[in-house]
């Protein structure tokens, strides 16, 4: 190991002589207290290092020893539920070792060296496995099985794989390799943050990723292996949407990253996702879910790999053949964090200070969501996708995290602080939010609920779109100025808005709707302006239809659980018979 | 052994550079003996091998290439604690300015902290009541959050923040409470209306403040709050108490640390504001909370005026990315002559959906502040409306939101400053309001809680008397 002196520290940019073998990205410890850090540019026998914890008390002369190792993800069983910090330290147990404040130097292994797995093999001595090859299992959580994996760059034939309780280090089976070495296979692996885990190939995805939000699923759809931005200015509702697809979605591996945010934003999940049960699989959220914390107040350094620990992280669970959705709040901390950074470094800056590359790092991180048939014999297919909050200072969309985040993703949900204002959530603006995949999951739609779906959010989406051009001609000329026509599409634009797009995310039943049940209540929306429209023909006032009783019926069809879906017929019929019986 | 330095080489804004240092450590405090025997005090904000850049907090007035000392202290900057500092008032450095005695320290902390792990957190969820009806209701305040208050120059932030300090009480729970207060900047009579307010109440005796004036240095600033904070720590995580903070003026704090980063050269972010700036707020205002298995919390309400009043200014826009709320204040509703001039549709508190509803307030809680949101919301933009194309131009039932709204404005956000209601009070006003419009209309509320809290026939005279009674 090589130790090296410390020239220059500036904040959590430390500069060190003497590290004639280092490499870039190379972990390092700094000064007697072995803070990590990595090595971010290398000249001539000069390191620079930033500094994953605070570096007040360190100073020049001090040592700095290398590791030689590039910063790195522990992976293996006991990754779930967990809590980690930006560089993978476990929270909860640096919280038992050293207390309630994070000291520095503090370490803690990432996965529980002394916990025992019952280890599952699949394959069988004598078998020939290539990389990405499954060997065997483990049940992780009530939810997810764990799949132990031929590490990258081992193939050969296995010579012996163990059936017992394993710890992550103790070996589970030999394999062989054309050579003739025996590789000692454990479950615990390691892999680089900042390079990508490898793939067979990429495929493009196909399905939803269904969220139970309904402006979402119905209008903006996001992929199972796509990517999807939400910018907005403080409290429009970002972080809400993204707990909420935590919470709803239906990938199988959820990954939160607090990326420089709030503490209590953290310990709310924690909290609550313990006792909240997973539709999809009826058991409790957190037994699918890892979160890496790193909030604002924590080293900013750390915020700027969080970002790449969780990729990671994901990219593992996407190799055993799962659907894993990524959740970064917020893309702007770690581009800030960049920012600062190159700041220290003294690099020419970009637009507003910005480093030049910052768009290039946003696209990779963006690049490394995907369907992909994964390594391995059996061609499973797997997909990650990926939805990053992006925080844009004063709102304003113009600046570059956000333009260079809409350059790489393919959805957009636009929230807007008027909406926020009147309360109405998800601010999700409906005019100006776009997703790209909506007309290649059309058949999708089509098969999963039918051809009528589509043409009834085609006809919703035409109404507000009218309404949008109506409500400009009312704030001109005031609204004696419209037919009875024109006041019904308002009508009806307003029930969009408030009894299906509207959707409270504290509410028990509402939080979550099934695409069943999005398609139910646009319907009724959708019928009850069908009906109404034949009627206004023979002079029935909008102010009669308003006061049908069924009216109430379909402002509270939001509220009727999962279980009772059949009512919506009944309130089907009730508006045919209402509405007709209005020319009576 | 400390050692003394003679070698400044250059003095330039807050800063100046010492040459030929050893040993010396990033944010070491630092003691700097003017020739005329005066001490300030001083950190270190960047070290090479044998150059230190020291940032002096009283300034650099009168330093002198030649002739001032240097002194390394070897530690980085502590404030000294202990029960005895409650009462007592300290600069903006935390030295004693009311006469009384040092502090006896029983121990001493790093003004900066650590970083409480997200881990340790106890998520806030006790209801606190401010007896102000636009808080209380819409925008309700819990322990261990941070909301600070948007202000506009001349806008009565002072007298909201300290009619909260006074009324805010947890229901139904006598706990050891604190106040701790720090003033940057703020001027004489700003401070004094505080203290006098305090004293008036008997709140002093609970209070600790750390003040720093508009005429004291600018850069000692950047270290008041954090000694606020450290002594709010101290109170609450070591001595169990509810500390209330109060940090007054945001704006002025920010424009400090911007003079230090200009004359460091570092590449400016938006409108000359370090890029830092967000990092280095979240270092502060993060350190409000609750800690699990710990008694104490911190509340934390920062004031901060906005530059023409505009809130995406970066001093705002950055507190708001990272504070659980804000409560702005609206120079209209002030010169209609409401006080408090709470602007209630971009205020908001985030961490209010766990402290509302049975138990904690009433079980109509949410439903009525979701209700009265979108009903004034929607009064207002048929106001808007009107304003162009006059009353004839709205439907009848635009009209009756538009009287809501004037209503909502004059009987639930007006109150007097030392008008103290209950929420009990406070959600009987919405539900008076929301008579107005009908009762189709309340589409946020469930039937249940129409059934039981909706008043009938009820008329603007009684609503009045209501009130006065409240
Ligand atoms: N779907 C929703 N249902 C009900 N309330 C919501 C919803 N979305 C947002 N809100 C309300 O808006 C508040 C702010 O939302 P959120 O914290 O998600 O904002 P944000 O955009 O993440 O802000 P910041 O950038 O400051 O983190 C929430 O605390 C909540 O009160
Ligand atoms: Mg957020």
């Amino acid at each position: 190991m090589e130790t090296a002196k410390i020239t220059k520290v500036a904040g959590p940019v430390v500069v060190a002589k003497g590290l004639k073998n280092a490499k870039m990205y190379d972990v390092v410890k700094v000064s007697n207290r072995k803070l990590i850090g990595e090595i971010i540019e290398l000249n001539k026998d000069l390191a620079t290092i930033q500094v994953y914890e605070e570096t007040s008390g360190v100073g020049p002369g001090e040592p700095v020893f290398s590791t030689d190792m590039p910063l790195s993800v522990e992976l293996g069983p006991g990754l779930i539920s967990s809590i980690y910090d930006g560089i993978q330290r476990p929270l909860d147990v640096l919280k038992a070792s050293s207390g309630e404040f994070i000291t520095r130097g503090a370490e803690a292994d990432a996965i529980d060296r002394k916990k025992k797995w019952d280890f599952e093999p699949i394959l069988k001595k004598g078998d020939k496995v290539i990389s990405g090859d499954i060997i065997g299992t483990v049940q992780e959580s009530s939810i997810v099985k764990h799949k132990i994996m031929v590490p990258y760059r081992i193939q050969g034939e296995i010579k012996e794989i163990y059936k017992d309780k394993f710890t992550v280090t103790d070996t589970i089976a030999l394999i062989e390799d054309q050579e003739g070495s025996i590789h000692e296979i454990k479950m615990l692996q390691k892999w680089p943050v900042r390079g990508s885990r490898p793939y067979k190939k990429k495929l493009p995805p196909i399905e939803p990723l269904i969220t139970g939000q309904r402006v979402i699923d119905t209008f903006f759809p996001v992929t199972k292996g796509g990517t999807a931005c939400i910018p907005g200015p403080f409290g429009s509702g970002k972080t809400v949407v993204q707990h909420q697809i935590s919470k709803w979605c239906d990938a199988e591996i959820i990954l939160f990253i607090g990326c420089g945010e709030r503490g209590n934003e953290m310990t709310d999940v924690l909290l609550e996702f313990p006792e909240l049960i997973d539709p999809n699989s009826g058991k409790p959220l957190m037994e699918r879910t890892i979160l890496i914390a790193n909030t604002s107040n924590m080293p900013v350094a750390a915020r700027e790999a969080s970002v790449y620990t969780g990729i990671t992280i994901a990219e593992y669970y996407r190799d055993m053949g799962y659907n894993v959705a990524l959740i970064a709040d917020s893309t702007s901390r770690w581009a800030e964090a960049m920012r600062e950074i190159s700041g220290r470094l003294e690099e020419m800056p970009g637009e507003e200070g910005f480093p030049a590359y910052l768009g290039t790092r946003i696209a990779s991180f963006y690049e490394r969501s995907g369907r992909v048939k994964c390594l391995g014999s059996d061609d499973r297919e797997a997909t990650l996708s990926i939805v990053g909050a992006v925080s844009p200072p004063g709102g304003d969309l113009s600046e570059p995290v956000t333009q260079n985040t809409l350059r790489t993703v393919q959805v957009f949900w636009s929230l807007q602080d008027k909406l926020a204002y009147k309360r109405h959530f998800p601010a999700i603006d409906w005019l100006t939010s776009y997703s790209l995949y909506l007309s290649g999951l059309s058949e999708y739609y089509k098969k999963e609920i039918g051809e009528e779906y589509i043409e009834t959010r085609d006809k919703s989406m035409a109404l507000l779109q009218e309404e949008a051009e109506l409500e400009e001609i009312v704030r001109l000329v005031g609204i004696d100025a419209l037919s009875t026509h024109e006041k019904l599409i308002l009508e009806t634009a307003r029930s969009i808005r408030e009894d299906f797009l509207l959707q409270n995310a504290f509410d028990v039943t509402d939080s979550y709707s099934s695409i069943k049940k999005q398609f139910l209540i646009l319907r009724l929306i959708i019928m009850f302006h069908e009906n109404a429209e034949k009627v206004i023909k023979n002079g029935v006032t909008i102010e009669k239809l308003y006061a049908l009783p069924v009216k109430a019926k379909i402002i509270r069809a939001k509220l009727i659980e999962e279980k009772n879906l059949k009512i919506f017929s009944e309130i089907e019929k009730e508006i045919v018979s209402q509405i007709s019986s209005t020319t009576d | 052994m400390i050692k003394e330095y003679l070698t400044i080489s250059e003095v330039s804004g807050p800063l100046i550079i010492v040459e030929k240092t050893i040993d010396v450590k990033y944010q070491e405090l630092v003691e700097i003996e003017l020739s005329s025997g005066e001490i300030r005090r001083g950190q270190v904000l960047e070290i090479t091998e044998d150059k230190a850049v020291v940032q002096v907090f009283e300034g650099t007035t009168g330093i002198n290439i030649s002739n001032t000392k240097i002194r390394f202290l070897g530690k980085v900057i502590e404030l000294p604690l202990s029960m005895d500092v409650l009462g007592r008032i300290f600069d903006g450095s935390g030295r004693p300015i009311d006469d009384g005695p040092q502090i006896i320290a029983e121990k001493k902390l790093d003004i900066n902290g650590n970083p409480l792990n997200p881990y340790a957190r106890d998520y806030p969820n006790d209801f606190i009541q401010t007896g102000i009806s636009s808080i209380d209701v819409l925008n309700t305040l819990v322990r261990g959050q941070k909301l600070p208050i948007f202000s506009g120059s001349g806008l009565p932030h002072a007298r909201l923040a300290s009619q909260i300090a006074r009324q805010a009480k947890v229901l139904g729970k006598e706990e050891k409470f604190a106040v701790v207060f720090a003033a940057m900047g703020i001027t004489f009579e700003e401070a004094n209306f505080f203290i006098s307010d305090f004293r008036r109440t008997g709140a002093i005796e609970k209070s600790v403040m750390f003040v720093n004036l508009a005429d004291n240095p600018a850069v000692e600033r950047i270290i008041t709050p954090r000694m606020a904070l450290t002594c709010a720590e101290y109170l609450a995580f070591e001595k169990d108490m509810h500390v209330l903070v109060i940090l007054t003026d945001m704006t002025n704090y920010c424009e400090a640390l911007r003079e230090v980063s200009a004359a460091r050269k570092e590449v400016p972010g938006r409108r000359g504001y370090p890029g830092y700036l967000y990092t280095d707020l979240a270092t502060l205002y993060e350190r409000a909370g609750r800690i699990k298995d710990k008694k104490g919390s911190i509340t934390m309400i920062p004031i901060l005026t906005m530059p023409e009043d505009d809130k995406t200014h970066p001093i705002p826009d950055l507190t708001g990315y990272i504070t659980e709320g804000q409560i702005i204040l609206s120079r209209e509703l002030h010169h209609k002559g409401i006080y408090p001039p709470i602007n209630v549709l971009p205020s908001l508190s985030r961490l209010k959906d766990k402290g509302i509803g049975l138990n904690k307030t009433r079980e109509d809680h949410a439903n009525v502040m979701n209700q009265l949101f979108a009903s004034y919301a929607r009064g207002k933009e048929a106001k808007e409306l009107a304003v162009i194309l006059g009353d004839a131009a709205l439907t009848e039932i635009d009209k009756k939101y538009v009287k809501l709204s004037d209503e909502f404005e004059e009987y639930f956000v007006k109150q007097g400053e030392d008008e103290n209601r209950t929420i009990e009070e406070s959600l009987n006003i919405g539900w008076n309001l929301l008579t107005i419009i009908p009762k189709v209309e309340l589409k946020r509320i469930k039937d249940e809680f129409i059934e039981k809290y909706l008043p009938t026939d009820i008329t603007t005279e009684d609503k009045d008397i209501n009130v006065v009674k409240g």
